[in-house]
């Protein structure tokens, strides 16, 4: 049976005064799912999260949740809830007050807050203002401040982009492990592939306010559909109109003849810049093991599986 | 002498000779005896400060706080929405502002004398209103509290609605969508995260009004009438028809002293703006 759709966004379009932002994007999002929306700045990504959350009016199209349109909903009715870029905690307001912005005052709101203190391992800092906590802790509170409503789908504007980069890949598997705790459908949008990557269980690809793919992380790498998801998610060859990945590109006794133009040693890899008979250039990424000189005559191969055509 | 300083001096100076010296001449008058055609006489006493406690004085200090915090309160119940629709308004923000400082291109003095014009029995409002045949007899718009509180809410406005401008300005626009985005309605985004965090802003703002509110004089000798006297006329009296200046120099001193008290008050996150 497949995957329930607790998302669907129909033929969404968004104009601006001064440009198109998003067109056409239609995606449908499995209920648990860690979603991702992938794409350069400026490709329309938060526009299309901003009109999940009802921020924003579509020009056209529909928003979807639970198989029933919401886009007559205000924001405060609709069952779903951000992570903004810049957290957006309310200075104003303890850890506490900041988590239980959002619940109906009662019996179970003190319970539901302390849980979900020591789901994001906050337990001590109740009391704290957001001031007074690092960036890693703030993150944390406004991922709180938003699963404690338990909402059918958790919207994350680049939660990870404001955290200092060695923080940023830890708070990654972090953040995949809470996403699998507590169940709720993630939608996160991000433009650093390696995070979509390593995090997602589909990616939607995004360009210039439209969609370019949908798929696995696996497929999207290794069978992107277009010139662009092939590029964006990381270096690519094209040799005769044909794509192959620098780590799909052994050097070999036998096969094409190259020279190699440069090569950088990078501690777990090699990265050799060789340049065909045709004066194409082609990358490989190499065991670290042999080195290669500039000028040096090699061949190269590849396995036809590795092989990305259009 | 470092830069700092030299720049500093000359304010220093002026501050000192204009706000100090004549500081001291008060308190000094205000411990003597009136003179028989004014000015002042020895020998020493604390009496002027004694007959303060008589009670017509006392009604007339309430009075005058009393007007004061109306005229403050209506201030900020109008500044507060002008407040953020300016800093709503996008690239005309700039414009609506120039707007709300434009009366002070005029004397505050002519703005309340039109006021008169404007309120009196044979003035625009009640002319149009009888023409209208909507009232037979003029109605009594001037010479009470309510025209004193009107004059005061008109003069002060701008000082409530710069304060709360500059602090609402300041308001990350993502801290209202979370608010939304947690479930509030517009009213409670409003009283949950706007006004609180807008705390300072209205501080400034009412100390801004309500201090000079306090002494005004102008406002209610024109457009009170002789029935409303406030400390600010009480004060003015003692130096001009009275001819009490010791009495009139240590009623300003407890007016600026309980207007200090109130200030130090609510100062804690109003400072930053004043």
């Amino acid at each position: 049976m497949p995957p329930e759709t607790v998302l669907s966004l129909r033929r969404l379009s968004k104009e601006f005064p001064t440009h198109r932002a998003v067109t056409d994007v239609s995606l449908e999002v499995p209920r648990g799912a860690f979603f991702s929306l992938l794409g350069p700045s400026g490709c329309g990504k938060t526009t299309v999260l901003r009109m999940i959350a009802g921020f924003e009016t579509p020009t056209s199209g529909e928003v979807w949740l639970n198989g029933q349109p919401i886009d007559a909903l205000p924001p405060y009715q609709r069952n779903v809830n951000t992570v903004f870029q810049s957290y957006a905690l309310f200075p104003h307001l303890t850890v506490q007050g900041n988590i239980e912005f959002g619940l109906k005052k009662g019996s179970d709101a003190i319970n539901r807050v302390n849980e979900v203190l020591k789901q994001v391992r906050l337990e001590g800092k109740a009391s704290r203002r957001p001031s007074e906590l690092s960036g890693g802790e703030r993150q944390r509170v406004a991922l709180a401040r938003a699963i404690v409503l338990q909402p059918e789908v958790l919207l994350l504007d680049e939660p990870l982009s404001a955290l200092d980069p060695q923080l940023r890949k830890q708070v990654r598997s972090e953040l995949r492990d809470l996403q699998r705790r507590v169940g709720v459908t993630f939608l996160f949008v991000t433009h650093d592939q390696e995070e979509a990557l390593s995090m997602s269980d589909q990616i939607a690809v995004m360009n210039a306010g439209a969609l370019e793919q949908v798929g696995t992380p696996r497929e999207i790498y290794c069978k992107p559909r277009t010139r662009f998801v092939a590029d964006f998610l990381g270096a690519m060859n094209w040799i005769d109109g044909i794509g192959v990945r620098p780590e799909a590109v052994s050097i070999t006794p036998q096969g094409r003849k190259a020279t190699v133009a440069s090569a950088v040693y990078l501690g777990s890899f090699c990265q050799i810049q060789m340049i065909l008979e045709n004066g194409e250039a082609i990358l490989a990424q190499v065991a670290p093991g042999v080195s290669f000189q500039p000028g040096q005559a090699v061949c190269v191969s590849w396995n036809s599986e590795d092989e990305c055509r259009l | 002498m470092k830069l700092r300083t030299t720049f500093i001096a000359p304010a220093a100076i002026l501050m000192a000779i204009t706000v100090l010296a004549p500081l001291a001449i008060i308190v000094v008058y205000s411990l003597l005896t009136r003179g028989a055609y004014g000015g002042v006489e020895l020998p020493w006493t604390i009496e002027n400060f004694t007959r303060i406690w008589d009670p017509v004085y006392g009604i007339i200090f309430l009075r005058s706080f009393w007007i004061a915090a109306v005229a403050t309160a209506l201030c900020l119940a109008l500044g507060f929405p002008l407040a953020m629709f300016i800093a709503r308004s996008g690239p005309r923000k700039n414009l609506y502002l120039s707007l709300v400082i434009l009366p002070f291109w005029t004397s505050f003095l002519i703005r309340t004398y039109a006021w008169m014009f404007l309120l009196r029995d044979t003035g625009i409002v009640n002319t149009a209103l009888q023409a209208l045949r909507i009232i037979r007899e003029p109605l009594p718009l001037l010479y009470n509290d309510g025209a004193v509180i009107l004059g005061l809410v008109y003069g002060f406005l701008p000082f409530m609605v710069l304060p709360l401008y500059a602090t609402l300005e300041r308001l990350d626009p993502s801290l209202l969508e979370a608010a939304a985005d947690l479930g509030s309605r517009p009213w409670q985004v409003l009283v949950r995260v706007t006004l609180p965090l807008c705390t300072p802003g209205i501080r400034a703002g009412a100390i801004l009004v309500f201090v000079p509110c306090l002494g005004t004089y102008l406002t209610s000798d024109l457009l009170g009438g002789s029935k409303t006297v406030l400390i600010g006329n009480l004060v003015q009296n003692q130096f001009t028809a009275s001819r009490d200046w010791p009495f009139g120099a240590a009623l300003s001193l407890v007016l600026m002293a309980v207007a200090m008290v109130l200030l130090f008050a609510v100062r804690n996150r109003g400072e930053e703006l004043l």
